[in-house]
């Protein structure tokens, strides 16, 4: 097996919204041994249709692999490759940080100036914060916060994301 | 407006859709099913013994006749029965309408009797699969599954039949069209790229076509053999494409792959096109992905986009329906000159022929000569084995005669139930199985169904007392450490081999055809083989089991060592 072009890729995926169909496609990716980096689903403006944002980190023949197996599947209605197109692309993470001295409170405050995230919740000795913004910069906070901080505990999202208008009317 | 049960429904749907056979077996959850089936006589309802067989059956009566094979199953065990059955089907795509039942819809998921989730069990094996959640979709799906099944490329499709959904009563009608926004197979080919394809085969110097199943599945043979009349382009075949073109035509050289001709892997490894139709590559066919077809521009067509370099990577695909592919090439193809490459096709044949070393005592090469001198129509169907293996070495598949095989899944107990199968779609065909003794045990009790439905089917098994294929492996590869191959082998006689006698084999096949009202034959010798299928070639109504036995050492070759590539067989003539 070559691994021309191992990266992080994404797809967005229209499909049926029904019982079932998450497993389907998780399922796909495990019994293919496809990597699932997230996956992301909720409803569209059509009740009837959901829509997924997936991550996989694969090289250039799995990716094509993947689509097309994705496509396959009678419940996606339509699969589209980020790769090549301009897209709005964010990740919800919070993170709780507990046993803080006030310095470390302090720190916290300005780490959420930095990256432009709100403190939510306030406690004696823990603060919670609230990040939006890519999925690389919440792994780069992840990284810097378990350095800097003794007792963090982290839940993230996965990043939703759709095609950008401004890029595609120039 | 007037209102039905699911159960009725569903009677109807399958009168609409044509079903004329139904392979079902009964449970608390599909009863009133079963209860709806008696009321009616447009579908013959065949009871086998034991769900894993059942659809096997459906499945050969799919692959035999066109049609849609129809299950009818209980929840729990009746379902996950269907497992192997639905891989075999997938991995071959055949098409299959499979209906299970399952628990009232307020029983699911707390793990009631006979309750399982077969959708998410199956999700893997099947092209689709859905509970009905609702009666009001009954309908619907119903009638997508059946499109879904039959289109694009084939494929089971399961659907899950709540008992109380079933019971409720609702619209009547069964729906005319089907519209799945999700589902729109491409089969129409892409005349640029096909002529691009045809330029490149016209300035080929060794172009060689590697035909799969699909030319088979599509009913493209006739449009297929014209296209090499015109071109003059020499054929090798997986095993499921054989008989896609004549195995006596002049440019068919034979099956390539693991137990392929030498010449086939020969032409594989030198030819400048591979002109591909309908495979998948699979690591049985390739061996090593890096050595193979080394020098060759690949072409490949096939319905399944997924298909095309999934495992080798191709210069052209086309994306289409074999029989559509092949239609539109007829307009535009010219003849190539292919005189020098089949002479070296020519060579390679004389130096390596495919075929086994003559013996005084009879081999099954003997048995597969008379078939094909006896025979001039013929569904042939094969358990997994060794016997399969010769069988697709040596049994001639011409348009009367065709093989029917688990290619793709390599189901042993495939064999007797597909028998069946074949006959029930097709009863003026002689229908022959060859089943290896192994293979023949795992579905034995489809003689009661074979007896009580008067199928006079000819049930070949080549006893060699052995798990012929794994001992081979063991014989070649692992010091002829003979660990679980040996069928008689048991508590006498076990950490003992060699050194006491060995038990006696058991079953007695003759006497088990008898006790299931079938007539068996036990051939020894050469001489006896054809008599023996002179009397079963008779039979009216009664099922016959042959019983050839067959020296264990009788190996099949060529062989590649697993993971081994093309140009690397093991010979024995």
């Amino acid at each position: 097996m070559n691994h021309n072009g191992m990266k992080k890729r994404w797809i967005s995926l229209y499909v049926e919204n029904q019982v079932g169909v998450l497993s389907k496609i998780s399922g796909l990716f495990s019994g293919k041994s496809y990597n699932l980096d997230s996956l992301t689903v909720g409803t569209t403006e059509d009740p009837t249709v959901s829509r997924m944002t997936i991550a996989t980190v694969s090289d250039d023949e799995t990716f094509e692999q993947i689509k097309k197996q994705l496509n396959r599947l009678v419940e996606v209605i339509k699969v589209i490759d980020f790769t090549d197109v301009f897209v709005r692309m964010k990740e919800i993470m919070y993170v709780k940080v507990r046993r803080c001295s006030a310095s470390d409170k302090t720190e916290l405050f300005q780490i959420a100036e930095t990256f432009k995230a709100k403190v939510i919740d306030y406690g004696r000795d823990s603060l919670l914060l609230e990040f939006v913004q890519t999925a690389t910069k919440n792994d780069a906070v992840v990284k810097l916060m378990k350095e800097e901080f003794k007792s963090i505990e982290v839940v993230r999202g996965g990043s939703v994301g759709i095609e950008s208008i401004s890029f595609m009317e120039r | 407006m007037r209102k039905i049960s699911g159960n009725k429904l569903l009677v109807k749907a399958l009168k609409e859709e044509g079903v004329d056979t139904l392979f079902g077996y009964p449970g608390a959850c599909t009863i009133d099913i079963s209860d709806e089936l008696y009321k009616q006589d447009f579908t013959r309802v065949i009871l086998p013994r034991q769900e894993v067989a059942l659809v096997h059956e459906a499945d050969a009566y799919a692959r035999s006749t066109g049609k849609v094979g129809v299950c009818l199953v209980t929840s729990g065990p009746g379902a996950t029965n269907l497992v192997t059955g639905l891989a075999t089907a997938y991995y071959d795509s055949v098409p299959l309408v499979c209906f299970t039942g399952q628990v009232a819809r307020h029983l699911i998921g707390n793990d009631a009797f006979q309750e399982v989730d077969i959708v998410g069990i199956t999700r893997s094996i099947t092209k689709y699969g859905v509970t009905v959640r609702d009666r009001k979709d009954l309908g619907r799906i119903v009638k997508e599954a059946f499109y879904i099944a039959r289109t694009g490329r084939p494929g089971p499709v399961l659907i899950d039949l709540p008992k109380d959904v079933m019971a409720e009563l609702g619209d009547a009608e069964y729906p005319s069209e089907v519209n799945i926004r999700g589902y729109k197979p491409n089969t129409i080919a892409h005349v640029g790229q096909l002529k691009r394809a045809i330029k490149m085969l016209n300035k080929a110097k060794r172009p060689l076509f590697l035909i799969g199943g699909g030319v088979n599945i599509a009913n493209a043979r006739e449009e297929f053999t014209e296209l090499v009349r015109i071109t003059n382009v020499p054929v090798v075949t997986t095993i499921m494409g054989r008989g896609a073109i004549s195995t006596d035509h002049p440019l068919y050289i034979g099956n390539l792959g693991m137990h392929g001709a030498y010449a086939c892997n020969m032409a594989v490894s030198e030819c400048d096109i591979l002109f591909s139709i309908g495979t998948r590559f699979n690591d049985r066919i390739t061996g090593k992905l890096h050595s193979f077809a080394p020098k060759a521009k690949i072409i490949h067509i096939d319905i399944d986009t997924a298909a095309i370099s999934k495992n080798v990577q191709v210069d052209v695909p086309i994306v289409a329906d074999a029989r559509d592919a092949i239609t539109r090439m007829l307009e535009y193809v010219e003849p190539c000159n292919t005189e020098k490459w089949m002479n070296q096709i020519q060579e390679w044949k004389e130096e390596h022929p495919l075929t086994m070393r003559e013996k005084p005592v009879m081999t099954p090469k003997h048995v597969i000569d008379t078939i094909n001198r006896m025979f001039d129509e013929a569904i042939i169907v094969t358990d997994v084995g060794q016997h399969q293996m010769f069988v697709s070495q040596f049994a001639e598949i011409t348009p009367k005669k065709k093989l029917l095989t688990s290619g793709g899944l390599g189901t042993m107990g495939y064999g007797l139930p597909g028998a069946i199968g074949a006959k029930l779609g097709n009863p003026d065909i002689p229908v022959i199985s060859i089943s290896g003794d192994g293979g023949m045990q795992m579905n034995i009790q489809e003689l009661a169904t074979a007896v009580l439905e008067e199928l006079p089917i000819i049930s070949c098994i080549f006893n060699n007392n052995n798990l012929g294929m794994v001992r081979q492996w063991q014989k070649l590869f692992y010091g002829k450490r003979y660990s679980m191959t040996c069928l008689h082998s048991g508590a006498a006689c076990r950490g003992r081999c060699g050194e006491v006698e060995c038990p006696p084999y058991t079953p007695d096949f003759i006497k088990l055809a008898e006790s299931y009202g079938a007539k068996g034959i036990r051939i020894t010798k050469k001489e006896e083989i054809e008599p023996a299928f002179q009397e079963a070639m008779a039979s009216e109504k009664t099922p016959y089991i042959l019983e050839f036995e067959i020296d264990p050492e009788d190996l099949v070759y060529p062989m590649i060592e697993p993971g081994g590539t093309l140009q690397d067989l093991i010979m024995d003539c």
